[in-house]
C-alpha cells in the first residue's frame, strides 16, 4: 500500500539525524515534528525568527507572540532562541539549516522545484520564504503525493509552473517512493508497494534503480 | 534630555504624509503594530505605499488600513491568508498595485537600506519569475540576482518594552521585521506595552538601540500579559475567555481589549 500523510511524514523523519537544525515548511511538512524520535536534540528553526520550536499549547496557553512561519501557536522548548527576521533568512541562505522539507507542485529531473505558484491567471501570488528556503538550506527534501488529484506526475521531465529554485532539491519523498535526485535524473531507493515499472508508468520518466535490498517497515513504526 | 516618547498614538504618528513610504513590522498578527495603525487611519494620509510582510489579516490592523483605502501600494511577500479577504477583494478589483518579493529579499532589502549598503547579489529567486529583468551574476560558481535597498520615510513598529532614549525589546516570535525596519526608515515609531526608566533594560539584551529609533509610545499591556507576566490566551488574537463571552468583531476590532490603548 502507498503511505498516507502521517506515515509518509514518520518516513521522513527517519532521516533527520540528532544534531540537525530543520526548517519544515508550512503544511503536511509540519506533521514530520510529531515523528522527530523522542529525546533526540533536534532544533526546529522557523522563518519568523526562533530556533528550538516546541509543540502546539495546550488549551488557553496560547501566545499570540509566539506562532510558526503557518502563523500557528506554537511554544519554545528550553534552549529556544529568538531573532529578527533578516538573521533568521541569514541562516537559509548562508547554508546554516541542515535540512528543510517542503511541499511541490512540481519537480523535475534537474531539482528544479516549483512550489509557490501555478501561474493561474486570477490566482494572488504568494511566495514568502519559500525561495529561500529551497535555494539555502544544506538538503531540500519534498514532500508530497506523487500524483496531482488529476493524476498527473508531479515529476517531471521540466517544470512548467513558474520556479521557487533552480537545481535545489535533494530528494523528493511520496507516497509511492522515496527519489533522490542525481545526475542521471531521479534515482528510486525505496517503494511502497509500487514497482519500478509502474513508477516509470505513472511519471513517464526515465528512473534509475537503487532501491534498497530490504524494504522499511513503516507502516508498523508510524502506527504507534 | 532625550525624550522619545510621545503622550499618545496620534501623537506617535503626527506628520505621515500622503505618499510616504511607511514600513509596518509584523508577521501575521505577530508584531503588528496595531495602535498605530489605528492612529495612521485617524490621521487620514492617502496614496501610502506600505512595506510589510502580509497584507493585512482580519479586519483589523494593516487590514483595516487598506479597507480605508489608503494604500495605493504594497511591498510584500506573503499577502495571500486565510484571513486576508480585504486585501484579496482590492487586489481583485484592480484597486491596489503588489510587489511581490521573496521574504528571506524582502527584509535583506529593508537590512540594506538600514545599513547604508547600495545593493547586493543574493542567490534567492534566481531563475525564477520574480527576478526576471534583474541583473544577476555568477560568483565563483553560482549564480546570483542583483537587489537593492528599500528606503521607507516611516516605520510603525511593534515592541515590548522601551526607554526614553528609544532602546527597545520585543517579546518571542512578535519582534521579526520590528529591529531591521527600525534602522531603514527615517522616522521610526515604535509601540510598546510599557516605557520603563532609563537603566532598567538590561544594555546585554537591547535588541533595538535608541539610534534607530525617533518615536516611542506605550499602547498598554498585550491581553495575554498581566503585569507582565504571561497568563495565555485561548485563541491567536488574543482573546482570553469562551468565544461566546467576546463581542462579534467588527471594522474597528482590535484584539487587544485591554489596557489604555489610544
Amino acid at each position: 500500500m502507498s503511505l498516507d500523510r502521517t506515515r509518509l511524514a514518520a518516513r521522513i523523519a527517519r532521516d533527520i539525524p540528532e544534531g540537525a537544525y530543520v526548517n519544515l515548511g508550512i503544511g503536511a511538512p509540519t506533521l514530520i515534528s510529531d515523528y522527530l524520535p523522542e529525546g533526540a536534540e533536534i532544533i526546529l528553526h522557523t522563518e519568523n525568527g526562533m530556533l528550538g520550536m516546541g509543540p502546539q499549547p495546550r488549551p488557553g496557553e496560547i501566545d499570540p507572540d509566539l506562532i510558526n512561519a503557518g502563523k500557528v501557536p506554537v511554544t519554545e522548548l528550553p534552549g529556544a532562541a529568538y531573532f529578527h527576521h533578516a538573521d533568521s533568512f541569514g541562516m537559509m541562505r548562508g547554508g546554516h539549516i541542515d535540512i528543510c522539507v517542503l511541499g511541490a507542485f512540481q519537480v523535475s529531473q534537474a531539482g528544479d522545484l516549483a512550489n509557490w505558484s501555478t501561474g493561474a491567471p486570477g490566482a494572488i501570488p504568494a511566495v514568502g520564504g519559500a525561495m529561500d528556503l529551497a535555494i539555502g538550506a544544506k538538503q531540500v527534501f519534498v514532500m508530497t503525493d506523487l500524483l496531482t488529484k488529476t493524476g498527473e506526475s508531479k515529476l517531471v521531465a521540466a517544470c512548467s509552473y513558474p520556479l521557487t529554485g533552480v537545481g535545489c532539491v535533494t530528494r523528493v519523498y511520496t507516497d509511492r517512493a522515496v527519489f533522490d535526485v542525481t545526475p542521471d535524473g531521479f534515482a528510486v531507493t525505496e517503494t511502497f508497494d509500487t514497482t519500478l515499472e509502474e513508477l516509470t508508468r505513472l511519471t513517464g520518466l526515465e528512473l534509475v534503480d537503487r532501491t534498497h535490498a530490504e524494504p522499511i517497515d513503516i507502516v508498523q513504526e508510524a502506527g504507534t | 534630555m532625550i525624550d522619545k516618547v510621545r503622550a499618545d498614538a496620534a501623537a506617535a504618528v503626527a506628520g505621515i504624509e500622503d505618499g510616504s513610504t511607511v514600513m509596518i513590522s509584523g508577521f501575521g498578527r505577530a508584531g503588528q503594530p496595531v495602535e498605530l495603525i489605528d492612529a495612521l487611519i485617524g490621521l487620514g494620509p492617502n496614496e501610502l505605499t506600505i512595506v510589510s510582510n502580509n497584507a493585512g489579516n482580519g479586519d483589523v490592523g494593516l487590514a483595516r488600513l487598506l479597507a480605508a483605502g489608503r494604500v495605493r501600494k504594497i511591498v510584500c511577500s506573503f499577502p495571500r491568508q486565510l484571513d486576508s479577504w480585504v486585501f484579496d477583494g482590492l487586489y481583485r478589483a484592480g484597486e491596489i498595485e503588489l510587489e511581490l518579493v521573496p521574504q528571506g529579499n524582502l527584509v535583506e532589502r529593508i537590512r540594506a537600506a538600514g545599513a547604508g549598503i547600495g545593493a547586493f547579489f543574493t542567490p534567492t529567486g534566481f531563475g525564477t519569475p520574480l527576478a526576471e529583468g534583474k541583473e544577476t551574476r555568477e560568483i565563483d560558481g553560482r549564480n546570483y540576482v542583483l537587489e537593492y535597498p528599500i528606503h521607507a520615510d516611516y516605520a510603525l513598529i511593534g515592541g515590548y518594552r522601551a526607554d526614553r532614549l528609544g532602546n527597545v525589546i520585543y517579546r518571542k516570535t512578535s519582534r521579526n521585521f520590528g529591529p531591521v525596519m527600525a534602522a531603514a526608515a527615517t522616522t521610526s515609531i515604535v509601540q510598546v506595552d510599557e516605557v520603563v526608566a532609563v537603566g532598567a533594560l538590561d544594555p546585554e539584551g537591547i535588541v533595538t538601540p535608541g539610534v534607530f529609533v525617533d518615536r516611542v509610545v506605550t499602547v498598554g499591556e498585550r491581553n495575554w500579559l498581566e503585569g507582565g507576566v504571561f497568563v495565555g490566551a485561548d485563541d491567536a488574537e488574543g482573546n482570553r475567555g469562551p468565544a461566546s463571552d467576546r463581542t462579534a468583531p467588527g471594522p474597528a476590532a482590535s484584539a487587544r481589549t485591554k489596557g489604555d490603548a489610544a
